[in-house]
């Protein structure tokens, strides 16, 4: 099993949802962004989305795209990013962590070399905004074999058929994106998100997670009550700006929101409402 | 090279060889998808046509001159230099020719609402005048930058109706408007129709926008055998995502005899790293939903560009020319702002045509290309648009107030 595949087995046995923070690389700075996963995983993260800055991140809004400039302004690079996940896992062999970014870093890495390095960094997915199932024939192969597992969306506005097509392509878990937008939109509405998941699972029985325009504990809980894994990115992100300069107070801030979140999502599961999956 | 069936790209997924493709997030398929299906449906539907047809002539027109520029030609002392006067297109510039065509098909699509990218300007005051004609809501991404080198184009947009946004992310300019664009469209997907600019974008907007540009190939190689009774020897146009290039281009493609020649900005020179020159000294990645040559450094980040014309200022092009470069159809060159200006002036004092500043870099390589050939062959440079909207930039280069 992977370490993905085994963080999901281990919180299905205990009725809960996973929760994973957002974060990106680099952001405040570059020092700052291990203590910092080591601090989301004390709060209670069961998996870390590390974002890779990139120069044009069309698919985000305002919150990510400026932490992508603050960690640009020192140069953070895939290769830096692939120093800190092994840097982590010095410590943390347990917790899986999952790059999210756009495609072209990883082009000009080149495929072959990514996988390699992410496999010795021991990195555990990635997930590729702008790299639709359709145009992943060349990386999925060699991510395979690294042990990587290809993370992919399903957007509201994904077709059935296309729910199939990337329910085959995808390992690890699907990521629903719960509203059309970039990242940081408006607050997500849950009532209609239900429905939606029990759709893709006809498709796969793949842990579902869902983000984009998760920002407190209240909506976090509502969303564990039917999905397996609650992405929260923005919410976090922000505080990163608020702090810049004090990487400490970012960790602590993003925690107590991670903190939080873990305590009602607990909660509204113990509740007696049965795990999904 | 003969051997390749050029009609047959790109593919049905987009792809001109390892270029082009679809590389945008999960929420925009669907729409791709949707627009993909009304682009087949309505290039074969003779209704559509005929509709866009009629606003071509009647609106734009169309069709505009070819002009034989005796005087240039004399002085060049080699070649004849004909040029195909886009210029002379309602709106001032061959953008038109596509905003016509995906504003219809906004229409038949049941869209709303207009949203566009625009560089230099041309293409936003061509998507608000088309917008407006329609009663279409209009709104317009322009870099920051952008908006204070083309404050004319911006105050005609608004004029026509259009919101202009001032995108103040990234380098402000084209490729920031872009990604503003793409964000504006996935929050909006569903009444909201994207018009592209040029020939890049996912599949299948550099197919689409080069059929609606292909006009210009279409009428030129027409006008030429009819002027001469044979064809060109050598075509130039501009490059910035590349559709009036593709648009003179594409229908010479089979024509083997016909030299095709890109001129891209070397802004400050392609050894000072501050140009617009992908093709020319870049090399492949993947930005805005297709696989091209960009502008990028070793991490993958992309860079900076720079040209003293807003339209070419743009770190990526046309997936359809990267495959026409790498398959040796068609060859890639980049003009200094300095030299661009020279063909600015040159022209505009030997023929009485003041031309866009993107345009300049054509003319430019032109008077180079021109003397190294014999008088009996023929060069058409495409006349992609009028320079009214740089006329501050040329004087403010030149130190003079107006
Ligand atoms: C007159 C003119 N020519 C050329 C261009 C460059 O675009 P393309 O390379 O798509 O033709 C522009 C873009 O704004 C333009 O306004």
């Amino acid at each position: 099993m992977t370490r993905i595949e085994q963080r999901f087995a281990k919180l299905r046995s205990e009725n809960r949802a996973a929760l994973v923070p957002y974060v990106t690389a680099g952001d405040p700075e570059p020092a700052a962004t291990v203590p910092l996963m080591h601090a989301l995983v004390k709060a209670g993260a069961d998996l870390i989305e590390l974002g890779v800055p990139f120069s044009d991140p069309m698919a985000d809004g305002p919150v990510i795209q400026k932490a992508c400039e603050r960690a640009l302004r020192y140069g953070t690079s895939l290769r830096d990013v692939l120093g800190m996940v092994a840097e982590f896992r010095k410590t943390d062999v347990e917790t899986p962590v999952v790059l999210m970014g756009y495609l072209n870093p990883v082009e000009r890495m080149g495929y072959q070399t990514f996988a390699e390095k992410a496999r010795e960094a021991g990195l555990d997915g990635l997930l590729t905004v702008d790299l639709p199932p359709e145009e992943c024939d060349d990386v999925a192969g060699l991510l395979e074999n690294a042990q990587i597992a290809p993370i992919f969306l399903v957007a509201p506005t994904t077709s059935d058929e296309r729910i199939a097509h990337v329910a085959r392509a995808a390992r690890g878990f699907i990521y629903y994106v719960s509203l059309k937008g970039v990242t940081g939109s408006q607050t997500l509405d849950t009532s209609a998100l239900a429905a939606r998941l029990e759709a893709i699972r006809q498709h796969t029985d793949l842990p579902l997670g869902v983000g984009f325009g998760i920002r407190d504990a209240a909506t976090a809980g509502q969303v564990a009550r039917v999905a397996d894994a609650v992405v929260v990115g923005s919410a976090i992100v922000r505080l990163a700006e608020e702090f810049d300069g004090d990487p400490v107070g970012f960790a602590h801030a993003a925690s107590e929101v991670v903190a939080g979140m873990r305590v009602e999502m607990d909660r509204v599961r113990a509740s007696g409402v049965e795990a999904s999956v | 090279m003969s051997k390749i069936d050029w009609a047959a790209f790109p593919d049905a997924r987009g792809h001109f060889g390892p270029y082009g493709g679809r590389f945008v997030s999960e929420t925009l398929m669907g729409a791709l998808d949707e627009l993909q299906k009304a682009y087949e449906q309505y290039m074969g539907d003779a209704d559509f046509m005929a509709e866009l047809d009629h606003d071509l002539k009647q609106f734009v027109g169309r069709p505009n001159p070819l002009y034989h520029a005796e005087r240039l030609s004399k002085e060049l002392a080699g070649a004849q230099v004909y040029f195909k006067r886009e210029d002379l297109n309602h709106t001032g510039a061959h953008k038109v020719n596509n905003t016509i065509g995906q504003a219809l098909l906004a229409k038949r699509l049941g869209k709303t609402r207009i949203i566009a990218e625009t560089g230099a300007g041309q293409h936003g005051v061509a998507t608000a005048t088309v917008a407006a004609r329609l009663g279409l809501e209009c709104v317009i991404y322009m870099g920051e930058e952008d908006t204070r080198r083309q404050t004319p184009n911006v105050f005609r947009m608004r004029l026509l109706g259009a919101e202009v946004v001032a995108v103040k992310s990234g380098t402000r300019t084209l490729k920031d408007a872009l990604n503003e664009a793409m964000r504006d469209w996935v929050t909006n997907v569903d009444d909201t129709f994207y018009i592209i600019g040029t020939v890049a974008g996912p599949h299948p907007y550099p197919a689409m926008v080069r059929d609606f540009q292909a006009v210009i190939g279409r009428e030129a190689r027409a006008q030429h055998l009819e002027m001469t009774g044979k064809l060109p020897d050598a075509l130039v146009a501009c490059v910035g995502g590349g559709s009036n290039a593709i648009g003179l281009f594409h229908p010479f493609l089979d024509d083997e005899s016909v030299e095709m020649i890109g001129v891209e900005a070397a802004g400050a020179g392609i050894e000072s790293g501050r140009h617009s020159a992908p093709l020319c000294a870049g090399q492949p990645g993947v930005l805005h939903g297709n696989r091209t040559y960009l502008m990028e450094d070793e991490h993958g980040q992309i860079v900076g560009t720079h040209s003293v014309s807003a339209g070419l200022d743009y770190p990526g092009v046309g997936p359809e020319h990267a495959w026409l470069k790498d398959t040796g159809r068609a060859r890639y060159v980049a003009v200094t702002d300095d030299q661009a200006l020279e063909g600015f002036h040159r022209l505009t004092r030997t023929e009485g045509i003041i031309p866009a500043l993107e345009t300049s870099h054509a003319i430019a390589h032109v008077l180079e290309l021109a003397p190294t050939m014999r008088p009996d062959q023929s060069i058409i440079v495409n006349l992609s648009g009028r320079g009214d909207k740089d006329l501050n930039t040329v004087a403010e280069r030149e130190g003079i107030t107006l």
